[in-house]
């Protein structure tokens, strides 16, 4: 069952600890997955393990996109499981380092 | 998405890194968080959030507090005299003010020490997903009038933060300075700029430039934004002790605020060969930085033989990859490159709202800086004055710059503001407020109108002179170029 996702919207994985919030989506229904499970808006009481072939990992801070950039998620607490879209894993966003300016 | 979500990742991920430190005073991000929570647990519905007072650990607290239960958060300027202060809290109400004051009594306020805040139970719960409502509504410096209360949302403060900084990307022992106060904008993006990074925050309330470099020495200091007379005055204390800064750690400066003497920023890239010079640009409007001249900026710009590359170090550099400047001149065309106009920004991070008088933005979203300025052919930003300063005469329009760029060249000159002065025949005319060093022999008028006339035009030649101890300022180290115009009308009068 795909969800349909809105900014801010905060979304756990069934299978580790990680935690994400959507920075931007698209309108239609995405099957979000961790370590191979759907996410969801829920914190499971207890997480069944990751699937080896999604365990590419969750790092706290980093941002997960499509390859066209359709959507982006916060990793707002790390895990063992990986975002994928369906069986397509989900890519770390890479921003140019920006010397601190405060 | 909430602002309170940066504290929370931080606490979560790094809970017993030092978070602040205030004097003897250290909080870790889990202690920092849990005083949050308590702080929040004491605000009442509707009521903001307020906090007047010199810089401690209750600042972070507070806004952080703020956030968590969705009220916005109203720094005060404590340096305000009883009657502006009394106006900016009227505004302000109903609120819960965190003040060790005694003297702060109103309407719709109630009035907290932070010590009796501390006590009370921490609230448990998440913090609201509006990311369009006000997090932060801050005073603006009023320099040019009444201050005016901009509004920060959470959207546009998570925007820049998402934008500029890469989360827990300092080391563990990094540590930045603050000593811009908890009213500034840049108090306000160091602290959410450190707590996403995870870099220690460690706070001089009241600067001088001996207690920086004490300060700065014993705490290991990494990091730290400076207006220009911060900086300005810590290179004059080094060069009076005569030895080198023995600061070790110190890796990079930023600086912003107001208008960079190039002397200033070339005699401390000297003192500290190893630092790496940041100059951002920004606005309250605008949620802190939006251009930012770096590092690598700054070593090509100083030992280029290329003119066009040299005088960047007078830039402030490119926008953020986040960020769209454009130059407009006064019909609203767009400028070429090199072609002076008024500066407008774009991009997520852009308010533009004031309270009362709503969004500032246009139908494109862009947002009028009221600077003055233009770019370069590789999009380096040079500003060039507020377009309220402009001194218009018989409807030509001069900079200030242009002038005091020429006059502060003189070796004998400290300081100088070039202002309008009313003039019967052109309606306006260049009224010059100069700053001299004592030891030197000084200029008379007479030659620093004859240097104005020779590099530039003659309709640029002051016809006022005024020799003074030293220009107004404010506390971050603003000109207060409407003091000098007044003086200067007096004068002349």
């Amino acid at each position: 069952m795909a969800l349909t996702l809105k900014a801010g919207m905060k979304l756990n994985s069934a299978v580790c600890a990680g935690q994400i919030m959507v920075l931007r989506a698209p309108k239609e229904p995405l099957d979000l997955r961790c370590g191979g499970a759907e996410m969801s808006t829920e914190e499971a009481a207890e997480k069944s393990g990751v699937d080896k072939d999604f365990a590419h990992g969750l790092l706290v801070g980093k941002r997960y996109v499509d390859e066209e950039e359709t959507m982006e998620f916060l990793c707002t607490r790390g895990g063992e499981g990986g975002l994928s879209l369906g069986s397509t894993p989900l890519g770390v966003k890479q921003a140019k380092a920006l010397p601190s300016s405060d | 998405m909430n602002i309170f979500l940066i504290l929370q990742m931080a606490a979560d991920a790094m809970p017993d890194r030092v978070a602040v430190v205030s004097g003897d005073e250290r909080l870790t991000y889990a202690a920092l968080l849990e005083r949050a929570r308590t702080v929040a647990g004491a605000l009442k519905q509707d009521q903001k959030l307020g906090f007047l007072g010199e810089s401690n650990a209750m600042a972070p607290v507070a806004l952080f507090a703020a956030a968590l239960t969705g009220a916005p958060y109203v720094p005060l300027n404590y340096r305000l005299a009883e009657e502006p202060l009394n106006a900016l809290l009227k505004r302000t109400a109903p609120a819960l003010i965190i003040t060790d004051r005694t003297d702060v009594a109103q309407d719709g306020l109630v009035v907290s020490a932070s010590s009796s805040l501390l006590g009370g139970k921490p609230i448990d719960s998440d913090a609201p997903d509006d990311a369009t409502s006000p997090a932060i509504e801050l005073f603006t410096s009023g320099t040019t009038g009444e201050p005016k209360s901009a509004i920060l949302r959470h959207d546009n403060l998570m925007s820049y933060i998402l934008g500029t900084v890469e989360f827990m990307s300092a080391e563990e022992d990094e540590a930045t300075l603050i000593s811009v106060p908890p009213y500034h904008i840049a108090g306000i993006s160091a602290v959410l700029s450190s707590v996403y990074a995870g870099r220690r925050m460690v706070q001089l309330p009241n600067f001088s430039a001996e207690a920086w470099l004490g300060l700065a020495a014993t705490e290991g200091v990494t990091n730290a934004f400076l207006v220009p007379t911060m900086l300005q005055r810590i290179v004059e204390q080094i060069e009076k002790s005569g030895a080198a800064p023995q600061l070790p750690k110190l890796r990079a400066l930023a600086y912003g605020g107001g208008k960079m003497p190039l002397q200033v920023i070339e005699a401390a890239m000297d003192m500290f060969p190893d630092v790496a010079f940041t100059n951002a640009y920004g606005l309250t409007e605008t949620s802190s930085t939006i251009c930012l001249l770096d590092p690598d900026d700054h070593r090509q710009a100083r030992s280029s033989e290329n003119p066009e590359v040299r005088r960047r170090l007078g830039s402030v550099g490119r926008p953020l990859p986040t960020i769209e400047i454009q130059i407009r001149d006064e019909d609203g065309r767009a400028c070429g490159a090199d072609e002076a106009g008024l500066v407008f920004v774009r991009g997520d991070q852009v308010s533009g709202e004031y309270k009362g008088a709503g969004s500032q933005l246009d139908g494109d979203g862009w947002f009028p800086t009221k600077d003055r300025g233009f770019l370069d052919t590789e999009g380096f930003l040079f500003l060039d004055g507020r377009a309220d300063d402009v001194i218009v005469r018989g409807g030509e329009n001069i900079s200030p710059g242009e002038i005091e760029d020429v006059v502060i060249a003189h070796p004998s000159v400290k300081d100088v503001a070039a202002v309008a002065v009313p003039d019967t025949e052109w309606g306006e005319a260049v009224g010059l407020a100069v700053v001299v060093d004592p030891e030197t022999t000084p200029p008379g008028a007479e030659e620093l109108c004859e240097i104005v006339r020779k590099s530039l035009r003659s309709s640029r030649v002051p016809t006022l002179v005024h020799f003074c101890d030293a220009l107004p300022y404010n506390e971050t180290g603003k000109l207060l170029r409407r003091v000098i115009r007044d003086d200067l009308a007096r004068l002349g009068s």
